[in-house]
């Protein structure tokens, strides 16, 4: 009699444990866990537990928003943007042209966004118009396109008339060079307001509240009737025409929206890092910003705000302690090896489960 | 006939249910050498049930199997996989064509059954690297062809053939199997021309002289009467006539097809409409929607109305109400209260207060991946603004939750909805459930006019009779006019004031519900083409 309570008690509790990891997700729990673990033993390899914080921190404020910028297609049923670069491009015309014209100090950062943002409109309405040609192959077209404009900016890079001596190639006084220094202009802008400095402890404050301030837009977009018709295409287009949805428009405004949010956030990411990265730099941006949203329990067709954050922090928070502690501990570069693993097969690990969804 | 062997197949009480739906209840059958067999019945008679436990289809073991017996040449058979009746000597050509369209027809007739020779490669390697044998592949297509009676291109690539001519191809396939002793035809015939259907039902009559029995199943009536010689007619899962094709006629069939409680006709509420003013008209309209190509309707809808729109599966129903709400190119005009409703543009209809429940509940009629509250509310936020509030002057309309939640609480409550709240999940509804969040999506667009397409198709009768209940409550006191398209001819009687039925992409007739059903039978096989 006892046995068999006993039995069942085990049973129950099992259950609920494996509802429990169902419902947050396996991959997630392993790489929370992962992360937990690496926390717990940063003191111990000789790592300062406050500086490993402040740089989790610090490289979350940098990501988050081009995490944010796969938000609204996924919800418009586009599925991942792999093709994120293309918003970079134009966030990186719009930091060059910006620099070139002469600005300097927050203006310049004012002023990059403002030039980025008619860049990534065009670009992003052309993107948009091929994805609507395609449907559903969005996200093999995507990356071929992600991957085309970056190459064909590596061109454009050379090519276009910069003139300005802090970016172009010393010796021969045309064509950006590969890095540029941002000291002068916006390095560190949205970081510096409010910074909060404690030991070795410093959270910038600014940077994440302008993360906050367009993540709250987001969010308030997704409860207008727009915002609402869009996750209803994404979710069925048939039922969203049947009701007078006009699907490829939303498809379009989707794509827009990513592109631009992609834009920004590479400038976001530029003030914090504090160098412009061209050439094959963007070609590295959409898998880490992919798998970050997919680590925080997005699906191919749902995304919520949380995910972001979630997602960004914990794919981030791998990504800044694992060369440290790894490092100390076993005295071998593991890091990137881990952070490969850990993008891809997230990413792997979503496509298998398209349909699936953690709360 | 050979009344003294035993007969070649012989079925005995089959049952059938599906998930403790009946569809099939003891259903006898016998077929003897050489005997063409009719089968017919309105759809979801069950038919092609009985087929499927026939030729072992997997479907019926994965839904718990049948009961009774089947008896081939005397001895019970019971097949697990279609690839045991084919052994037994069942062939069947079903609707769906299953043919390669990249490869010729003899190609296509010996498919996987090919003649083979050995060469060196397959002595060292094994059998799968054996060269096939094309003079005999020829040899035995043509031989096939020839057993059929009607010739078609051997050499010809099946996508580059005409359709009729496929499904020839698809009979010469099972004629080439040489232990062929029942043939199993699934309306061969809807997609064939009148010649074409003369030469099939030519070589039905050739393959029983050689002692193929054959089971034919066709909504052609006078088909049947021309080539078979016993006619089973089955309505509701069972076999409600079973006689020599000699002594009936056309219009006993169809009345046995569709007349069932024709007399609890007499205490519905029907109401005539005849002084009504017109409310739709619709004229000349075609809609190309595949299956169900609506080719030339015209209409007229008379205010507060139910009007029913039945007729076979394939005859154009559905076309309507899907052409004109703009989900399949369409033509012709279609004027609401006088004023043009424009084609081809779903959100034209929906602002001139024009409302869909659609068939494809799952494919177009709900968002299965999200709550009941945005599944009833979503088009009358879309199309109306309703549930939204504004700011900003307008600039700004923000989902309005509360009024989404009390609009979605109240239709689960009216309409008795099963569910864990307004904020489950609609794919985690039953189908009847389904269905009526599909009607208060409708609803709650508080339409003039609603169409409303097969809404009890795959629901269990007490689900049915409350989603009946409700579009006639709906009809009734709102005075929204209303048109349901539906195959089940019985439930079209019970709540609708006029029907008309559909025949081969036609009206072939509009009637008042009162009148007898073998009228309605005899529209619904008229045009059919």
């Amino acid at each position: 009699m006892n046995e068999t309570l006993a039995d069942r008690n085990n049973f129950t509790v099992r259950d609920r444990l494996k509802s429990m990891v169902r419902n947050f997700g396996l991959p997630r729990l392993i790489i929370a866990g992962f992360l937990l673990l690496l926390f717990i033993a940063a003191p111990f390899v000789g790592a300062d537990f406050w500086t490993q914080i402040s740089n989790t921190i610090n490289r979350f404020s940098w990501n988050a928003v081009m995490v944010l910028a796969m938000v609204p297609m996924i919800h418009s049923g586009c599925g991942l943007n792999f093709g994120l670069p293309l918003g970079i491009i134009s966030g990186l015309l719009g930091a060059t042209l910006s620099i070139e014209l002469g600005f300097t100090g927050p203006v310049s950062f004012v002023m990059a966004v403002a030039i980025a943002t008619p860049f990534a409109l065009i670009l992003g309405a052309g993107y948009g118009w091929l994805l609507n040609k395609i449907k559903g192959g969005e996200m093999m077209i995507a990356t071929y396109v992600g991957f085309s404009s970056v190459s064909f900016m590596c061109m454009m890079w050379l090519l276009l008339p910069y003139h300005s001596p802090t970016m172009v190639w010393g010796l021969s006084g045309k064509g950006l060079r590969t890095t540029i220094s941002l000291e002068g202009f916006y390095d560190k802008v949205l970081a510096n307001i409010l910074q909060i400095n404690i030991g070795n402890l410093s959270i910038p404050t600014g940077t994440l509240l302008f993360f906050a301030l367009l993540a709250w837009l987001m969010w308030a977009f997704l409860h207008t009737k727009t915002g609402t018709a869009m996750t209803a295409v994404g979710s069925n287009p048939t039922f969203a025409r049947a009701a007078g949805v006009n699907v490829d428009k939303m498809r379009m405004l989707s794509v827009v929206m990513s592109t631009w949010l992609a834009a920004i956030g590479i400038l976001v990411y530029e003030q914090g890092f504090g160098f412009i990265q061209l050439y094959m730099a963007p070609f590295y941006m959409a898998l880490p910003a992919v798998s970050a949203i997919l680590i925080g329990g997005a699906s191919v067709n749902k995304a919520s705000i949380g995910h972001v954050i979630l997602g960004t922090f914990l794919f981030q928070g791998i990504v800044t302690m694992t060369p440290t502690v790894m490092n100390n501990a076993i005295h071998m570069d593991m890091s990137e090896v881990i952070r490969v693993v850990a993008s891809q097969g997230m990413i792997l690990y979503a496509l298998t489960r398209k349909t699936e969804v953690t709360k | 006939m050979q009344t003294n062997s035993p007969p070649l197949l012989e079925m005995r009480n089959i049952k059938k249910d599906f998930f403790g739906n009946q569809v099939l209840t003891d259903i006898n059958l016998t077929l003897h050498e050489g005997e063409v067999l009719g089968l017919c019945g309105e759809n979801g008679a069950g038919k092609s049930t009985l087929m499927k436990i026939l030729f072992g289809m997997d479907v019926i073991r994965e839904t718990g199997g049948y009961e009774g017996e089947i008896l081939l040449d005397g001895k019970p058979v019971s097949f697990s996989t279609p690839f045991e009746a084919l052994e037994a000597g069942i062939g069947m050509v079903h609707q769906e064509f299953s043919l390669i369209p990249g490869f010729t027809a003899a190609e296509n007739i010996v498919l996987n059954r090919e003649p083979k020779k050995r060469n060196i490669f397959s002595e060292v390697f094994g059998e799968r690297l054996d060269t096939l044998d094309y003079n005999e592949i020829t040899g035995r297509a043509e031989a096939a062809i020839d057993k059929m009676g009607f010739h078609i291109e051997k050499n010809m690539r099946i996508s580059d053939m005409p359709v009729g001519h496929k499904q020839f191809t698809e009979i010469a396939r099972e004629l080439s199997k040489e232990n062929l002793k029942l043939l199993i035809l699934d309306e061969p015939t809807a997609v064939l021309t009148e010649k074409e259907a003369e030469a099939l039902l030519r070589s039905i009559r050739s393959m029983s002289e050689k002692g193929i029995a054959v089971i034919f199943i066709t909504h052609r009536l006078h088909e049947i009467l021309s080539v078979c010689d016993k006619v089973v007619v089955m309505r509701d899962g069972f076999v409600v006539s079973d006689v020599p094709a000699a002594e009936t006629t056309v219009n006993e069939i169809s009345k046995w097809m569709v007349g069932r409680n024709v007399s609890s006709a007499d205490s519905r509420d029907i109401r005539d409409t005849s002084g009504s003013r017109t409310i739709l008209s619709i004229r000349r309209l075609w809609v190309d929607m595949p299956g169900e190509t609506v080719r030339d309707v015209s209409l007229d809808v008379r205010e507060g109305e139910i009007l029913g729109i039945g007729g076979l599966a394939g005859q154009g129903k559905l076309g309507i109400p899907n052409g004109i709400m703009g989900l399949y190119e369409a033509g012709g005009t279609v004027e609401l209260d006088g004023k043009p409703i424009p084609l081809n543009a779903p959100r034209k209809c929906l602002d001139a207060s024009l409302a869909f429940v659609s068939e494809d509940r799952r494919g177009v009629g709900l968002l299965l991946d999200e709550t009941l509250e945005w599944n009833i509310a979503f088009p009358a936020m879309q199309v109306q603004n309703k549930f939204l509030r504004s700011y900003l002057g307008g600039l700004v309309k923000w989902r309005d939750e509360k009024g989404i939640r009390e609009v979605t609480e109240r239709y689960i409550d009216e309409l008795a909805i099963k569910c864990t709240g307004s904020k489950q999940k609609a794919r985690e509804l039953s189908g009847g459930n389904q269905q009526k969040i599909c009607l208060a999506k409708a609803f709650a667009l508080e339409p003039k006019f609603l169409f409303v397409s097969e809404p009890t198709r795959g629901i269990d009768i007490g689900a049915k009779a409350l989603v009946l209940n409700a579009l006639k409550k709906f009809n009734r006191e709102s005075g929204v006019t209303v048109v349901m398209i539906s195959s089940e001819l019985e439930e079209l009687r019970q709540i609708c004031d006029r029907i008309a039925i559909v025949s081969g992409g036609k009206i072939a007739g509009i009637r008042p519900a009162s009148d007898p059903s073998e009228e309605f039978g005899m529209l619904m096989v008229s045009m059919v083409k």
